[in-house]
């Protein structure tokens, strides 16, 4: 019974993490950008999503669809306003780029909060559900949602799988990912490329963002901890590494759970921690890195 | 070639300014000295936002009636961030460089507790509008000469849990026949004596404690510890919570946690909470020193819509006391005929105002809880309120009780 409730509820938290995490590994493995403004973003399609419903009156989907829309437009932002000048600076050394994107997208990321903490207040909000009401599944009574979230984050993560496997564009991407180099020989522009990348991970970011919101809810005060979880996911799963991502992301979200059931919910997070700092140690590539 | 000395350029305008500084002393509008008060709040937080404005709208009416002996009372508003560290900063400035006679701050009681040696320390008295650890007053009694500048504007944690049983007594144990209770409560300062106080009065009216759930204040996903309460099956769970408020309540009804709430949920007295939690707050009872359309005293209503005139939204339960405070304080300084800090003190002591959550009074130094404000029949007793339809209405004590108990259907309210 127990066992049951942890795999259900570690599956939808795993999912979760995984949808969020895919994006932000693949703007990594594509562009060698790492987002810290990552969990911000997530927070304002949240909030987007919860501000159309309740304050614009808009229905549950259309407030989904804007809270989507709200990170597109602020992936595209940072992408812009951020990295963009940053990596094209001739006053920056190419060797310090990395370090200064780290913390322009930090600031970024602090930026955001600020702003949503100033208009929305520090209180938690929540996305009303897409589906309301609870299923028996063998005794464990399951919120309808939380299958419906499990179910949207794998099949945005296998439509991304199609997109970059089966598609010029996708094809594009992974090319870029592997040798950037050698896609301009081919005659393709970096740029569009980049482009397409934040475009998915904009909405992949907002996707999981707005479920998280209807999941669990967030605050302003969410953002760190959502950086930090994407973050040690995938350095856990292997830097750039999608596949690796996602079983970090599992591996993450059911050690969780199962510390919150079995031993208390207050020390949550503290096994995942200590399971990235064993992996530093024996593999730091991640489980599926590939240097 | 005439040179002349920079002072001696000066000159002129030096003895003018000392010409404008001498008029200007004696400019008898200027004789009085405004009564400086410094507010420190969590402008983010929803309980912290009304802080400062209900403040502004008490010194407003005051000043609009000719203020206090003609001195005006002017409010210095300092941004807390919610942080101690930044808090402390505030108050350091407020006392050194905005020379404010007294100081309002925060709700929450980490917070009031890093100001409290600094309001000893620089000698300023110190008032919180909605703190609620037990030790804050507690450290007035133990070391009074030194701790006496610390005044407990709120109810403490220990009075929260007798007003809780006392409402429990009456709607939980005598109307609905309930016999068990899981406490569950956030790990933060004013839970710790709340607990205890908990753990002492539910089974004395008759509500058996069969477990107490602890857990952080930064948990995002609830559905283990509802899984643990529901397992003890509890008839009721008595909560403590204040930094969390909204995923709890949100993930309680997407979960269909057949068990109700009852206690204190800081967040719960905010108005806006029915839409922050997408109305997933019906039913949730909490405990509240006022509430939206209760008239607690003649001076509440008005308070209230006074405010919501005047910033679009109703306040949070620190707005009521921060507003009474403005009031007494300006009183005491009346009664004192000074805003001198020792003498503030003594006539702050001496407090009987009927503010707008009953009739404010404070304990004396004898009482464990120095300093605190007076819990009681015909004092502060405090309410119990239910989420209703989107609507906050009080349920507790019956003679201002506007609405039976009702609770969503996923609720099985046993009576054993």
């Amino acid at each position: 019974m127990l066992a049951l409730q942890i795999l259900i509820d570690g599956f939808a938290v795993s999912a979760l993490y995984a949808l969020g995490a895919t994006g932000f590994t693949l703007i990594f493995g594509v562009s060698g950008v790492l987002n810290l403004s990552h969990g911000a973003i997530m927070v304002l399609a949240a909030v987007a999503a919860w501000a159309a419903a309740s304050v614009l009156h808009t229905d549950t989907y259309a407030g989904a669809l804007i809270g989507v829309a709200a990170a597109l437009l602020a992936a595209f932002a940072t992408y812009f306003a951020v990295v963009q000048p940053i990596q094209r600076s001739r006053r920056i050394p190419n060797e310090e780029k990395e370090i200064f994107v780290l913390t322009g997208t930090l600031l970024w990321g602090i930026m955001i909060q600020e702003l949503i903490a100033y208009f929305f207040t520090n209180n938690a909000k929540t996305v009303l559900p897409i589906i309301e009401g609870v299923v028996n599944i063998f005794g464990v009574r399951t919120p309808r949602n939380e299958i419906f979230t499990a179910v949207v984050c794998w099949v945005v993560i296998g439509a991304l799988w199609l997109l970059v496997n089966r598609t010029r564009t996708g094809k594009a991407v992974l090319a870029a990912s592997m040798n950037p180099r050698g896609v301009t020989l081919l005659g393709l522009e970096l740029n569009s490329i980049y482009l397409v990348v934040w475009a998915i991970y904009g909405v992949l970011a907002g996707i999981a963002g707005v479920l998280l919101g209807m999941f669990l809810g967030v605050s302003s005060y969410s953002v760190g901890p959502l950086t930090a979880s994407a973050f040690s996911i995938v350095v856990l799963g292997g830097l750039g590494s999608v596949s690796g991502s996602l079983i970090a992301a599992f591996v993450v979200g059911y050690l969780e759970t199962v510390t919150a059931y079995l031993i208390s919910p207050a020390y949550r997070t503290i096994p995942a921690l200590l399971l990235l700092v064993v992996v530093m140690y024996i593999r730091p590539q991640g489980l599926l890195g590939r240097r | 070639m005439k040179t002349t000395s920079p002072v001696r350029r000066a000159l002129p305008a030096l003895l003018g300014a000392t010409a404008l500084g001498l008029v200007a002393s004696f400019n008898p509008a200027l004789a009085a000295d405004p009564i400086k008060i410094g507010v420190i709040a969590e402008a983010q937080a929803i309980a912290g936002a009304s802080i400062p404005q209900a403040a502004q709208m008490a010194a407003d009416e005051i000043n609009a009636k000719g203020g206090v002996d003609g001195r005006k009372i002017e409010i210095v508003t300092y941004d807390n961030h919610s942080s101690s560290a930044d808090s402390v900063r505030a108050f350091q400035r407020a006392v050194n460089e905005d020379k404010v006679n007294i100081v309002i701050a925060s709700y929450i009681s980490e917070v009031v507790l890093a100001l409290e040696p600094w309001a000893s320390r620089l000698k300023t008295p110190f008032i919180t509008p909605g703190a609620a650890s037990n030790e804050i007053s507690k450290s007035v009694h133990a070391d009074y000469e030194k701790n006496k500048y610390t005044f407990h504007g709120y109810l403490t944690s220990a009075a929260l849990a007798q007003s809780v049983c006392d409402a429990a007594k009456e709607l939980l144990v005598d109307e609905k026949h309930m016999s068990s209770a899981v406490i569950m409560s956030e790990d933060a300062a004013w839970t710790k004596p709340l607990d205890v106080g908990y753990e002492e009065c539910l089974p004395k009216i008759g509500l058996k404690v069969l477990d107490h759930i602890r857990f952080s204040p930064d948990t995002t996903d609830f559905t283990p510890i509802f899984n643990k309460i529901e397992a003890a099956k509890p008839d009721v769970m008595i909560t403590g919570i204040s930094h969390v408020g909204v995923q709890p309540t949100v993930q309680w009804k997407n979960q269909q946690v057949p068990i109700p709430m009852f206690g204190i949920s800081s967040q719960a007295t905010n108005s806006t909470f029915g839409k922050d939690t997408n109305d997933a707050a019906n039913g949730v009872i909490y405990q509240g020193v006022s509430g939206t359309g209760v008239a607690v005293t003649p001076k509440s209503l008005p308070f209230a819509e006074g405010f919501n005139k005047r910033y679009g939204n109703y306040p949070s339960y620190a707005g009521y006391t921060a507003y009474d405070e403005v009031y007494y304080i300006a009183d005491a300084v009346k009664r004192a005929g000074s805003t001198d800090a020792d003498k503030l003190v003594d006539a702050l002591e001496k407090t009987d105002w009927e503010g707008t959550i009953g009739r404010v009074q404070f304990y004396g130094k004898d009482d464990p809880f120095t300093h605190s404000i007076r819990y009681g029949k015909g004092l502060i007793t405090g309410l119990m309120l239910q989420w209703q339809d989107g609507q906050q209405m009080a349920i507790w004590p019956k003679d201002v009780a506007k609405a039976q108990m009702k609770f969503p259907s996923f609720i099985k309210v046993t009576s054993n």
